[in-house]
């Protein structure tokens, strides 16, 4: 059992917890994941490291209610705990000095980035970043981004907050007017594509962070396997980290689909299980 | 008293759900002798002197001494003898190739069917699970002797050395990368072969000795083999199997719907996918199924599609029947259920719908030629022989390969060149010092009691070495 010793409630469905997991937290590097399962029916889910302390002996994720699975998690509290929390998983993200980097992050994956444009600054880079939420009321931690980036850009898609449009957009005109070295862009599998469709004529490097389904998070069953440069790899042992140039995205989102049906019923089923209450 | 019996030179049938039953349910196929044709079979045992059998069996259970006390009437005996060998009772029962082991060595094979010793087997570990009251309590009067042995993977070559190894007095802790511990027997062998309450009752058993597991621990992720040779550690024993699955590398094979065995299977039995929505995992089987392979890994998989409601399911296999890997009472028991064995059949490529999933497959057929290296004769491709079967799911039983997971992170452990760790098979010696290994790591995908063999020899020989009784070469 792994004790939530803090939960924050980022937005309405995005959700922070700051889990006891004092060895996983010796471990962990930018770009690493843990696998979780909240209870003894749930399923194993992979929850990207938002951060750590070693000296706590705490690891942090951040998770946006999407499924049955999230919305059981997002009960838990503060002082609760979590049955299984296994890592840390995945390749740490490639730190090194590359020159400007811009990190691009969506929605939820803006904790996920963090860590990420932390460690490229560390490593003497200079970092651009930009986030991007639909609207006003979904924006968090743009100081937190901010602090840790040399420049920062927030959209919003329906103009309510800061400017108006995609991630795309400003990722572009930086792409055109300054000597970029590397893009890394984490969140939605749309956004990541579209981002990586942005720079490639550029031939700046992008990394993504890939999110397919997955179940040990080990390399033993071959659920996660994506196709990059033609090959197929396992995201858990082999990323999550790719060339975004490289990655075949309509695979990956069509294996993202498998169980569409399936979590669908398991959504119906638990609201209506939990409206009885 | 003396008087010659005449032998039964049949045995003692094992009850079974029939096949139109159990295609149905998740519950054990076999189901057990009663005690009275427990002791119609063991009173079939010769008693020889010079036993055969034991030389069959890669943990040297002995044999006849358990069975004459079946007969006689004395199960605790029986329970004794039984595990001062082995462990894991309860599981080899079940999954043992019995018929190439102690059975086939069985003096009474020469002339009629050997003794069940499997199914004997069984019936003790059964019978003490059921008594819970008689098994006495373990661990009490084991003394510790200070020295901390680690064991990686809790499989039956793991959960075999941490036994013996406690019951010598080490302080042995088990570190296991999935949520549960058993390895293969729990995520990868069915509920229906067996029971995952009789593999958490062993693992129950190994704890009650003393030895600890934690779960959740991906050695080389959270911690790595060298950094516990230096935080106190006397022995390390590597027993993390086989883990990793091949594919066939064929066009289309990451279509939606394709899964490996070990993701069927770790769905199916570990994330009972099969009490589906009560249980979070999903799965997906459609109503026609293909499964590639003919080893047992296939026969499970085929049998769980079944199970979860495949209207037909198809086990593609490139050679014929006879030179299937499965065992022998497997495949008869898959083909009962009403598996389709497409035989001499090859896959070319898979074939998707507009949305990703997989709907068909091409294959072609095969004919054999010349034996191989591996002694069974080559398939050769027949030309011009394509056809389509449309499927809703694929399965890919081709079998596994070691995990670079463990190699990758710890320094000076030599591998073989198909991955595996090359190891001492008298001893489980590494090329690293301190370092043991055994089961599947070592081997390449083998047995339950294969592994458990090698997990017996690696603890004797710790044993020995943190004695001071022998040295590192
Ligand atoms: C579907 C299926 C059916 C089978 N049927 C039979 C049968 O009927 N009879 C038979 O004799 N054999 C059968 N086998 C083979 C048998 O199960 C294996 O040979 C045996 O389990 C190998 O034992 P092991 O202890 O070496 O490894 P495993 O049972 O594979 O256990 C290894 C354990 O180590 C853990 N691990 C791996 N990496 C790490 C790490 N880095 N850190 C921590 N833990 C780790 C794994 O999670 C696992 O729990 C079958 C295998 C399969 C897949
Ligand atoms: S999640 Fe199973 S191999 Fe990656």
């Amino acid at each position: 059992m792994y004790k939530i010793l803090a939960k924050e409630d980022l937005t309405s469905d995005i959700h922070l917890f700051k889990v006891e997991a004092p060895a996983i937290a010796r471990k962990a590097q930018a770009g690493q994941f843990v696998i979780v399962r909240s209870g003894e029916e749930g399923e194993r889910i992979p929850l990207t490291i938002a951060g750590w302390d070693k000296e706590e002996g705490s690891v942090t994720i951040v998770f946006m209610e999407v499924g049955a699975t999230t919305r059981k998690l997002a009960l838990l509290n503060s002082g609760d705990s979590i049955l299984n929390f296994v890592g840390p998983l995945g390749r740490p993200t490639e730190i090194e000095k590359f020159g400007t980097v811009v990190c691009v992050a969506g929605g939820f994956a803006i904790a996920t980035i963090v860590p990420i444009a932390r460690a490229m600054r560390e490593a003497g880079n200079k970092v651009i970043s930009i986030m991007g939420f639909r609207t006003r009321e979904l924006v968090f931690w743009e100081e937190r981004l901010g602090s840790v980036s040399d420049e920062l850009i927030v959209t919003t898609d329906d103009g309510s907050y800061k400017r108006k449009g995609l991630v795309t957009e400003p990722l572009k005109e930086l792409l055109q007017e300054a000597e970029v070295a590397r893009v890394i862009a984490i969140g939605p599998t749309v956004m990541m594509k579209f981002c990586s469709l942005t720079t490639k004529p550029f031939g700046v490097k992008t990394i993504v962070s890939l999110n397919p389904i997955m179940v040990d998070g080990t390399g033993m069953c071959g659920c996660c396997r994506v196709s990059v440069g033609d090959e197929t790899k396992f995201a858990c042992v082999d990323g999550p980290d790719f060339d975004a140039h490289e990655v075949d995205w309509d695979l990956l989102m069509n294996r993202q689909r498998t169980y569409l049906d399936e979590e669908r019923e398991a959504l119906r089923l638990w609201e209506t299980s939990t409206t009885r209450f | 008293m003396a008087e010659k019996k005449k032998i039964n030179l049949n045995r003692v049938p094992i009850p079974k759900q029939s096949p139109e039953m159990r295609r149905k349910n998740f519950s054990e196929v076999a189901l057990g002798y009663t005690g009275e044709q427990a002791i119609e079979e063991a009173n079939r045992c010769l008693q020889c002197k010079k036993p055969s059998c034991k030389d069959g069996c890669p943990v040297n259970v002995d044999i006849p001494e358990f069975i004459k006390a079946i007969c006689d009437h004395d199960m605790p005996e029986a329970v004794r003898i039984l595990k001062g060998k082995n462990s894991l009772p309860g599981i080899c029962g079940r999954v043992c190739p019995q018929e190439t082991q102690c059975e086939m060595r069985c003096n009474l094979a020469k002339k009629g069917a050997p003794i069940a010793i499997g199914r004997l087997e069984r019936y003790v570990a059964d019978w003490e699970r059921a008594h819970p009251e008689i098994s006495e309590k373990q661990g009490e009067h084991i003394k510790s002797n200070g020295k901390k042995v680690a064991i990686v993977g809790s499989g039956p070559a793991g959960l075999t050395c941490a036994a013996d190894l406690a019951k010598r007095g080490y302080e042995v802790t088990i570190f296991e990368a999935l949520h549960v511990a058993g390895g293969v027997l729990m995520y990868g062998i069915p509920e229906f072969r067996l029971p995952k309450q009789v593999v958490q009752g062993e693992v129950d058993y190994v704890k009650s000795l003393g030895v600890e597991i934690k779960l959740d621990q991906i050695i080389g992720k959270i911690a790595t083999v060298d950094e516990f040779l230096e935080n106190g550690y006397a022995a390390i024993f590597l027993a993390p199997g086989a883990g990793a699955p091949m594919f066939l590398n064929i066009p289309g094979e990451n279509l939606s719907d394709i899964y490996s065995a070990n993701e069927f299977l770790t769905r199916t039995n570990l994330m009972k996918a099969y009490l589906f929505p009560e249980y979070d995992t999903p799965i997906k089987v459609g109503k026609r199924i293909a499964v590639f392979g003919g080893g047992n890994v296939a026969m499970d998989a085929s049998r769980c599609a079944l199970r979860l409601g495949a209207e037909e399911v198809y086990i593609i296999y490139r050679r014929s029947k006879v030179e299937m890997p499965a065992r022998l009472e497997e495949r008869e028991n898959t083909e009962e259920e009403g598996v389709i064995f497409k035989l001499l059949t090859n896959p070319r490529k898979f074939i998707g719908d507009e949305q990703g999933r997989v709907k068909a497959v091409e294959c072609y057929e095969m004919e054999l030629g010349e034996p191989d290296e591996s002694g069974r004769r080559r398939p050769i491709p027949k030309p011009g022989t394509e056809f389509i079967i449309d499927i809703d799911a694929a399965i890919i039983a081709l079998g596994t390969q070691p995990n670079p997971i463990i190699p990758s992170t710890t320094k000076g452990l030599e591998l073989t060149r198909w991955g595996t760790v090359k190891t001492d098979e008298a001893t489980g010696r590494t090329s690293k010092d301190r370092v043991w290994c055994g089961g599947d790591m070592a081997t390449g995908a083998a047995t339950v009691i294969s592994a458990m063999g090698a997990g017996k020899r690696a603890a004797t020989d710790i044993d020995a070495y943190l004695q001071g009784k022998s040295e590192l070469p």
